[in-house]
């Protein structure tokens, strides 16, 4: 491999990992609180909610996360009341933002089916002593329910983590230069295709590591009762 | 408010959307095929753990697991370009690079994405198929590749068959990413409109309903071969 290559492209492309970083812990950070406040709604006893719930997931879960970027970065951009309103305009008239905003509503629908598949496995009695108890309901959820549902749900959070990095590639197409978007320009310049690929790939495989050894970590914290 | 529903009528763009979507179900079809190929295949390696093979089977599965699909499709269309154009050349087609070229490109790319991850759907299903079965097959004489054929492959089939439909769905949500290299399929058809019209919303909203449309159509389908793939026990 050619080392002047490697001079120009590692630095490059760690600037864009910098902005990959802030846009996946950014989305997820927004993603998770909206994915748990859906599982809650699609598990609830009103027709309303859990109807909304279950059509939001089925939308953005059946739909490319590309045409969702274009519809709010391009679509809701043209319409001339977003334009005129400085809060969805500061959202949707940025790159970043919008890659975030987009991201986190993504992830929103896959957490959502994963945080519900971890409360329904809930088994009834332990609800029912905790209300025997005299707990109130947030206080039921808060100490029962979410701590044991959140363990049942880590492993496949964390698959969703990595489709989070992932999907922050996607923010090149928006003119978001983050790795993605540094790689294929870099790609253009020096020809260097494979090169280029590589030190990404690199990169990327690198977040995703990090990311899941936190969640192994949180994992054998959580289950640290368990015999080993 | 202007939406513009009229000009996508007047412009003649639904008949480019139908297009784009029939290309699109084209490239998931195709990729969905080749890739289960490649599953079954490296499925059938990392479950037999044969020992150098497993080795590459394990690195590709995890660098395209791990990597970005764009990164890969820039990847392979970037690499490829150059090198198609000069065996184009070669043999005195110069304008070749065309739709058809772009196609097998985005086909080789996808079905290298959807292989990835079939692979570990196949090996999770022959995983789970009971050691006894096997262990019974082949305490009875059954010949290894009747084996394979009568007892481990009926299973495999009906155990893969929801882990497939989550990656069909994956691949054909996959294939819009072809697009911002240029292949005119269902995303194209909507990008070339908005860009032409300067109606981004309402093209978008009819990419986005069209792609819901086959999700939603090829889940019922997945939910009917499950149900006839079910084992029928007696009551």
């Amino acid at each position: 491999m050619d080392f002047e290559l490697v001079r120009l492209a590692v630095p490059t492309l760690a600037k864009g990992l910098w902005l990959t970083a802030v846009l996946t812990v950014a989305s997820i950070a927004i993603g998770f609180n909206l994915g748990l406040a859906l599982a809650v709604m699609r598990l609830s006893k009103n027709r309303a909610l859990s109807g909304f719930a279950k059509g939001y997931s089925t939308v953005f879960r059946g739909t490319p996360l590309l045409v969702q970027l274009f519809l709010f970065y391009y679509g809701l951009g043209q319409l001339s009341f977003v334009r005129d309103n400085p809060v969805l305009w500061w959202i949707v008239g940025d790159g970043a933002h919008c890659a975030v905003m987009a991201l986190a509503l993504n992830t929103a629908a896959y957490t959502s089916e994963i945080l519900r598949g971890g409360l329904m496995s809930i088994p009834g009695g332990l609800v029912e002593a905790a209300q025997a108890c005299g707990m109130s309901r947030l206080l039921c959820f808060r100490r029962i329910t979410f701590p044991l549902a959140i363990r049942q749900a880590l492993p496949a959070y964390g698959n969703e983590l990595v489709l989070v990095v992932k999907g922050t590639s996607l923010a090149s197409t928006i003119t978001v230069l983050e790795i993605t978007g540094h790689a294929k320009r870099l790609m253009s310049q020096t020809y260097a295709i494979l090169e280029i690929f590589a030190i990404a790939g690199v990169l990327y495989l690198l977040i995703n590591l990090v990311l899941i050894t936190l969640v192994r970590l949180l994992e054998a914290r959580l289950t640290r009762y368990l015999p080993r | 408010m202007e939406l513009g529903l009229w000009q996508v009528w007047e412009g003649g763009w639904v008949s480019a959307i139908l297009r784009g979507a029939a290309i699109t179900i084209a490239l998931g079809v195709a990729s969905m095929a080749f890739g289960i190929v490649i599953g079954v295949a490296c499925g059938l390696i990392k479950w037999a753990r044969l020992f150098p093979l497993t080795l590459v089977v394990d690195f590709y599965t995890s660098i395209v697991r791990g990597v970005p699909e764009l990164l890969i499709i820039y990847l392979l269309f970037f690499s490829s370009v150059e090198f198609v154009a000069q065996i184009a050349a070669a043999f005195g087609y110069e304008g070749l690079a065309g739709n058809g070229y772009a196609f097998t490109i985005a086909v080789v790319a996808i079905a290298a994405i959807s292989g990835a991850y079939s692979t570990e759907v196949v090996r999770g299903a022959l995983a789970a198929i009971p050691g006894g079965h096997i262990e019974a097959a082949r305490a009875l004489g059954i010949p290894g590749r009747r084996i394979f054929r009568r007892i481990i492959a009926p299973q495999m089939l009906r155990i893969a068959v929801p882990g497939m439909n989550n990656v069909w769905q994956t691949t054909i949500k996959d294939t819009a990413l072809v697009s911002v290299v240029g292949l005119q399929e269902l995303m194209r058809a909507a990008f070339v409109g908005a860009g032409s019209t300067r109606h981004p919303f309402i093209f978008y909203l009819i990419a986005a309903v069209v792609y819901l449309a086959i999700t939603l159509v090829s889940q019922g389908g997945f939910d009917w071969i499950e149900r006839l793939l079910r084992p029928r026990t007696r009551k």
